[in-house]
């Protein structure tokens, strides 16, 4: 198969052969683990109000939120910004590394199906303009200075829509699939 | 083939939902437990129940997003003195600080969008209801925007974890996450569950139907 197939009747795209899409996609998933690694290992946001210097991780507001008697707003969050990206790019990675060593292993199809059901939960570049927003509303407060993590979570995303959009999934599915 | 065998055999052709295999069901078995014999999922020919998921979802948002608008999302303690925001104060709150262009994508993703959504995927069951054969690639087209600018919603929700974590460990404010925020945060859970239970292809059933 080869070029792109258009639904007749609304014009949406049915299916686009993507060139080397498993090499290219297993890089940007590998490149976005290490990023979200460092997205949650080291400090998002520093706070510096008279004096005080207050630092913050990913999780700090979601911790925070717990505390407040808040679960569903704290879960919501938690499941936006960590679990949602950490499934998505650790399911690629799952499926399309045995691929790219020639092997097969079991779980492969549930994960990738399970891979689709996430996507839509995956919301950091959301979370990006609610930092903005923050700072905004931050100013003259107090100061705020950015982390090593924040860096890291601004470059995972364009990582992350690219790695979704070299994913060629009929490709994948004609290998983990089945039935053929 | 004729027009009408031609339109008896896509009748029974099923696309999985999960993987896109496509798939021919026996005739007159729409509604039994198939599975796709690619990948196992549950296999329909349009998601099942589909309009009557789509009303519970949007009338459970509508009735979400008054409350979500009325009670405070945040307050803000500082020197003993307590102020609130709304979603709506908080954007005129950027406002009046003279940041326009924040403040209309601000307004926009978390007033207009919820609204928007909430008013599109009313019209798109109603006129799959009345049998409308209406443009229905502008439809089409129509749901999948709203289908994709639902997630900018969840702003505010960050705004407040945002603010919520950087301030409440400083010594001379806090701010606590308000009542509003739950209600809200329910808005954007139903709205994507929603668009998410709305099968797209009801709009092309009734204009194959009229034109055929």
């Amino acid at each position: 198969m080869k070029g792109t197939a258009r639904c007749p009747r609304c014009r949406s795209v049915l299916y686009r052969r993507i060139p080397d899409s498993l090499d290219r996609t297993l890089a940007l998933a590998l490149a976005g683990l290490f990023l979200f690694i460092a997205a949650n290992a080291f400090p998002f946001l520093a706070l510096k109000m008279q004096g005080n210097v207050t630092h913050t991780t990913l999780s700090t507001g979601v911790k925070a939120l717990y505390e407040q008697d808040t679960p569903f707003v704290a879960s919501l969050v938690l499941l936006t910004t960590i679990v949602a990206p950490l499934l998505q790019i650790s399911s690629l990675i799952f499926v399309l590394a045995p691929l790219r060593l020639g092997r097969r292993i079991p779980g492969q199809a549930r994960v990738f199906r399970l891979l689709r059901r996430v996507q839509p939960w995956s919301m950091m570049e959301v979370f990006i303009l609610g930092i903005l927003v923050s700072l905004v509303k931050l100013l003259g407060m107090a100061q705020i200075v950015p982390g090593i993590a924040l860096w890291s979570f601004v470059l995972l995303i364009p990582v992350l829509a690219a790695a979704s959009s070299s994913l060629d999934a009929e490709w994948i599915w004609r290998r983990v699939g089945l039935a053929q | 083939m004729t027009g009408d065998a031609a339109a008896s055999a896509v009748e029974n052709l099923a696309s999985c939902h999960d993987c896109g295999f496509v798939v021919r069901l026996a005739a007159g078995a729409h509604h039994a437990k198939a599975h796709c014999p690619r990948c196992r999922a549950p296999i329909h020919r349009r998601k099942p129940d589909s309009l009557n998921r789509t009303w519970a979802l949007v009338i459970t948002a509508a009735m979400l997003y008054i409350p979500a608008n009325l009670f405070p999302v945040m307050t803000v303690i500082s020197l003993g003195k307590a102020q609130s925001d709304t979603i709506l104060s908080g954007a005129i709150y950027l406002l009046v600080h003279g940041m326009w262009p924040l403040a209309l994508i601000v307004v926009f993703a978390s007033v207009v969008v919820p609204l928007l959504k909430l008013i599109a995927l009313a019209f798109l069951l109603i006129s799959v209801q009345k049998g409308s054969s209406w443009r229905p690639r502008e439809r089409t087209k129509l749901f999948h925007i709203v289908e994709a600018v639902g997630r900018w919603s969840m702003t505010d929700i960050y705004v407040v974890t945002i603010l919520v974590a950087l301030v409440s460990l400083g010594n001379l404010a806090t701010i606590e996450a308000g009542v509003g925020a739950i209600y809200f945060a329910g808005v954007v859970v139903a709205t994507m569950l929603a668009a998410e239970s709305f099968d797209p292809r009801l709009i092309w059933d009734q204009a194959r139907e009229s034109s055929g």
